[in-house]
């Protein structure tokens, strides 16, 4: 603890590693800023956040220093309002502004501009610059990011974002003088699939949301509560924002164990699904004659007319919330509960959560990850699977050369010292996968391989660092020696890191990643394994009893079952054609979900479900942290939560359900492994100083005209029975529980910036803890035995090729496909092989095949990925319209004759058609550090 | 598509270098002396060959004033606007310049003769006021020596 005496008050304060503006920030003062970023740190840019610093009590001129570059010692004297600085400041903001058009009217920032608040802040009123402004011409960024370049503040902070902390390679700054701009080379889609955060990296209003743009709403109009990304399984936190019955964007929500302040662009721009024109809105019934639309008592006695007279089975979703799925295996019963997802993916899932449950390596959340310093990455790539890890082990592989660094006395928040010290220096990461990933310019190593390959290359790892391990039969001393020096370079590490999970759809991958992480943890080391799971609720639903989709089917093929509810499941999606058709084959089928889709045009009763925005509900990440995601807004029609449905589908003396902690208290009885979900948000009785939060700003504007148009009198308020929320302005104004932000906002601080006021480090947790709660904690005593069923080495076949499935961060996950800007980014159907299985296969790149797996197929162009081992190809999963195969699996290629269009390769990911020429049989050696092309993502070049 | 000239020179300038990239501005240079500019093709060739992204490349390139991303006349007139030479009589070379040239500063002849750029100070003060065609520089001047000046330049 540090004494300092600020304006003529003493403080105490943790100081340690912090400058002198995150002290003041953390202790309530108002310093202004513009380049200083919480996660970025210093770099003395913009000069706004000038302060006094004096010698001792005797000192009275003092001098002037910036904030954010200074420590804080202890005794320190310092005036933020010494007249000499706040003369200082309100100059610094002038220049800073002399280009900048004054135009917050016509700025989407306006209302949430940090350049706005510092204006105010500094008293910075008058502007005495009476000339003609430089002016610049803006680029069109792709679909996501609009630039408005003319009123830039040359703060620096996008490009410290986007290529120092993000790695993007294609946005810079541009220019000198009084001509600086900061964008890309050229017009053209930004390539970094973070590029989203420039919206709030950028404290003025050159980067602004584009998709905002087609439905404008300021900030305080905005109705918002704390939600969960539902887009893939790390569950970053979001603020989804509404008005008038659609969902307008979604920002971070800060959480400093999962996402920190940013969010991957598929959870940024994925929210459009919700507003979709293929929404289901009112309940329907499908007879011999067609569908027709039903009320909601008619659908719900339908219904139960079907629970009463069939023997009805459910069937799940890992993206549905885990109430939704608890309350349909209520419904039904929990021995007619099947998992909405293939016996493969759930066994694979169960043993990824088991690997956790079992070993004493720890599961890191995104912040530790981030704070690790060796790192064997094995069969995943992460930028398409868990896009935010990506970003986290981005600045994983810079602690080791960083710790060197501050061994020169460097501080830690000096940002461009640190970086001018570490050069290119990169800790420790190996990236073991089949094919090329974004990752790979920053690894040490990176190893090409099958699966299996993979796998027995982790076991041989694991067996190199600990010899109880069980060894790998049959290596060659080249993967042998290989093993060593990967085992070496972990061995290295502080606090080492092993990351895989469902990319490769290898249970062998998955668990020899597990063996080298125990393998780790009993040679002393505090290991972490992080695992990827498929989707946002995959972890949660998986430690729910019950089979899976395959035995569903044999359930109805049998005639065990004649009768079907699915939830929140597009079945066609999940397994091949033939099983679905058994499964929809039952006399009635049910399904509940938000958007039309094959699935639900089968069924006899369609029911609509609320979206993630529009009911609250439970999911576990891939971290095994239990997160509460809230409703935002009343969503119109019929439409309600898929387990408000299905307990108003319950039996009367049986229904016990009126709010969501009614289920969530069920739950825990039912479910042992679900105990503590109901404690890890407060219960929808809990009230702040007396009063429900409020949704909605205090400037919240237009609400008594905003339904005008149907009636004059202003509408009650509908009342949450689920949560402390109110629909409304009304409510207490005081700070809630971490769990329950539905914004950030402090006086004087309308930007997001306005979080630290809710931290009391910035950077660090939340004031009463960051939201969520883990479930899985490594056991204590005797460590785990390893396991030990290490698959065959990888033999091509001739004629065929092992096809695994090729995770895209724009394609890949069916709701966030239903924007247009992410839809316009996936990539066609294509299959990715490698030149030997081309010449064998005797294809050409850019040809029509037919890929088959079992007794599915589609049809897709060639794509050359010259890194894929031999006799292994690739193919996106989870694009919308084509069959679904159950990868990975063997599977045929064949010549439908012709040659058709390449895919679309700007999708992150598409392997790069050119490259080096590596020997794909043999795991390869990369230790070139710096290398990569300007399209090193993946872009076509 | 670099000549071979150009990437011969390039690769020869990075070779002895600990990294590629710090080759960067004089491999600008290079195309420079070759092509009297740098175009977007040859800057996106120059970054694949020094392991760079064009964006970065266009950072560097940019940042120099020497550096041309447009086309500039066969001639190139840096003329120093900076205080000593502000002080002796920059304002009447400057007029001379573009009433002569018909062209402001940032422009090019139509003959494309001269390209006339203003400059900070070129280390010439005792001589001011001063300016620098390609990589003569001339003090002293008056309006009437420039014309002199000038006729050299073809
Ligand atoms: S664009 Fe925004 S973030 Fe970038 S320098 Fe300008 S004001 Fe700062
Ligand atoms: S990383 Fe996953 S959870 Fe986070 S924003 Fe992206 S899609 Fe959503
Ligand atoms: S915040 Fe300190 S100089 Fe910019
Ligand atoms: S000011 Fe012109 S040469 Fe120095």
């Amino acid at each position: 603890m540090t004494t300092l005496h600020v304006d003529g008050k003493t403080y105490t304060a943790d100081t340690a590693g912090r400058n002198l503006l995150e002290v003041c920030l953390s202790l309530g003062l108002n310093v202004p800023y513009f380049c200083w970023h919480p996660a970025f740190r210093s770099v003395g840019a913009c000069r706004q956040c000038a302060v006094k610093v004096f010698k001792d009590e005797k000192d009275v001129r003092g001098r002037l220093e910036m904030a954010c570059l200074i420590p804080v010692t202890d005794g320190m004297r310092v005036a933020i309002d010494d007249p000499e600085a706040v003369a200082f400041r309100a100059k610094v903001i002038e220049w800073l502004m002399v280009n900048h058009p004054h135009d917050c009217p016509v700025c989407d920032e306006g209302g949430e501009c940090h350049l706005q608040d510092m204006t105010v802040m500094t008293g910075h009123v008058y502007r005495a610059y009476r000339f003609s402004k430089r002016t610049h011409r803006d680029q069109d960024l792709g679909p996501f990011v609009n630039m408005e370049m003319n009123r830039c503040i040359q703060c620096y902070r996008c490009v410290r974002f986007y290529r120092d902390y993000a790695g993007g390679r294609d946005f810079d700054v541009h220019g000198w003088h009084d001509h600086v701009t900061f964008g890309r080379h050229e017009d053209g889609i930004l390539e970094s699939p973070f590029s989203g955060n420039l919206v709030e990296v950028c404290p003025t209003g050159v980067f602004t949301d584009k998709s905002l743009k087609h439905h404008y709403t300021r900030k305080w109009d905005l109705q918002t509560a704390p939600s969960v990304c539902p887009h893939c399984g790390l569950g970053c936190n979001t603020f989804p924002g509404e008005r008038y019955g659609t969902l307008r964007r979604v920002m971070p929500r800060y959480n400093g164990e999962v996402n920190g302040y940013f969010l991957c662009d598929r959870g940024r721009y994925g929210y459009e699904f919700v507003n979709s024109r293929n929404r289901i809105r009112r309940p329907l019934q499908r007879d011999h004659t067609g569908p027709v639309e039903v009320s909601k008592e008619e659908a719900l006695a339908l219904a139960g007319t079907v629970l009463q007279s069939r023997k009805v089975i459910g069937i799940g979703s890992p993206r549905a919330s885990l109430e939704a799925n608890f309350a349909l295996r209520a419904l039904v019963g929990p021995d007619r509960f099947y998992h909405g997802v293939t016996d493969k993916e759930l066994r694979l899932v169960r043993t990824l959560s088991a690997l956790l449950k079992r070993g004493q390596a720890r599961t890191p959340s995104l912040r530790e990850v981030e704070s690790c310093d060796a790192i064997l990455i094995l069969g995943e790539d992460v930028t398409n699977t868990a896009p935010l890890l990506e970003l986290a082990l981005r600045q994983a592989v810079l602690q080791k050369p960083k710790a060197d660094a501050l061994k020169l006395g460097i501080y830690e928040w000096l940002d461009e010292c640190l970086r001018e010290a570490m050069q290119d220096q990169r800790g420790p990461m190996i990236v073991a996968t089949p094919d090329r990933t974004a990752l790979d310019s920053l690894a040490s190593r990176t190893v090409r391989a099958a699966p299996a390959d993979l796998a027995r290359l982790g076991f041989a790892v694991a067996h190199a660092l600990d010899p109880t391990a069980p060894p790998v039969p049959s290596l060659t001393p080249d993967t042998l020696a290989l093993a060593e020096g990967i085992a070496a370079a972990l061995r290295t590490g502080r606090r080492p890191l092993v990351v895989s999970g469902y990319g490769c759809g290898s249970e062998a991958v998955a668990e020899a990643a597990a063996n080298v992480a125990w393998a780790l943890c009993r040679t002393g080391s505090t290991a972490s394994l992080c695992f990827t799971v498929p989707e946002c609720n995959s972890m949660g639903t998986a430690m729910l009893p019950g089979e899976s989709l395959d035995a569903a089917v044999a359930e109805i093929s049998n005639g065990t079952a004649d009768a079907l509810i699915v939830l929140e499941n597009d079945l066609y999606r999940r397994a091949e054609s033939g099983s679905v058709e058994t499964l929809l084959g039952a006399r009635q089928v049910i399904v509940l979900d938000h958007l039309a889709h094959v699935t639900a045009s089968r069924a006899t009763l369609v029911l609509p479900a609320a979206t993630i925005a529009e009911g609250s509900g439970t999911f576990i990440n891939n971290e095994g942290r239990a997160q509460r995601s809230f409703q935002v807004f009343v969503p119109p029609d019929d439409i309600q939560a898929s387990w408000r449905w299905l307990a108003e589908l319950m039996p009367h003396s049986t229904r016990p359900w009126k709010g969501l902690d009614d289920v969530l208290a069920a739950l825990a009885d039912a479910v042992p492994a679900f105990k503590e979900i109901p404690d890890i948000a407060p219960s929808a009785d809990f009230r702040l100083t007396g009063q429900k939060v409020p949704r909605q700003s205090s400037r919240y504007s237009g609400r008594t005209a905003m339904t005008a148009d149907l009636s004059v009198q202003e509408p009650k308020p509908p009342v949450d029975l689920d949560a402390p929320f109110a629909f409304s302005m009304e409510g207490s104004r005081a700070h809630p529980p971490s769990s329950l932000i539905p914004r950030f906002w402090a006086p004087q601080w309308n930007s997001v910036q306005a979080v630290n006021k809710y931290q009391f480090k910035t950077g660090g947790a939340l004031r009463d803890g960051d939201p969520g709660r883990r479930l899985i904690e490594p056991p204590e005593g005797e460590p785990t035995p390893y396991s030990v069923s290490i698959p065959a080495a990888f033999v091509a076949r001739p004629y065929r090729c092992l096809v695994l499935p090729a995770w895209h961060i724009f394609g890949s996950d069916e709701l966030s496909l239903h924007s247009p800007g992410i839809a316009a980014r996936a990539p066609g159907p294509y299959v990715a092989l490698n030149p030997v299985d081309l010449g064998r296969l005797g294809l050409a790149e850019g040809q029509a095949v037919t890929l088959s797996v079992g007794v599915a197929s589609r049809v897709c162009s060639v794509i050359v990925a010259p890194d894929l081992p031999v006799g292994v190809a690739r193919t996106p999963a989870g694009l919308p319209g084509l069959p679904a195969l159950a990868l990975p699996a063997w599977g045929g290629i064949a010549a439908v004759g012709g040659h058709s269009p390449p895919a679309s390769q700007h999708a992150a990911g598409v392997p790069p058609v050119a490259g080096n020429e590596q020997d794909a049989h043999t795991a390869t050696e990369n230790t070139n550090a710096t290398s990569g092309s300007p399209g090193e993502r993946g872009g076509a070049p | 598509m670099l000549s071979v000239a150009e990437r011969l020179e390039i690769e020869a300038e990075a070779a002895p270098a600990e990294t590629k990239r710090s080759v960067a501005s004089d491999a600008l240079k290079i195309v420079q002396r070759h092509r009297g500019w740098v175009c977007d093709e040859a800057l996106k060739d120059v970054a694949a060959l020094l392991g760079l992204s064009p964006a970065e490349l266009d950072s560097v390139a940019t940042f120099y004033n020497g550096i041309y991303r447009r086309p500039v006349g066969r001639h190139v007139i840096l003329l120093c606007d900076s205080v000593s030479c502000w002080i002796m009589g920059y304002n009447p070379l400057r007029e001379r310049l573009e009433s002569r040239l018909g062209i402001g500063l940032g422009q090019t002849t139509a003959d494309g003769r001269f390209t006339l750029l203003p400059t900070a100070c070129l280390g010439l003060c005792e001589q001011a006021p001063a300016l620098m065609i390609d990589d003569n520089v001339h003090g002293d001047l008056t309006p009437e020596k420039l014309d002199q000046v000038l006729e050299n330049y073809a």
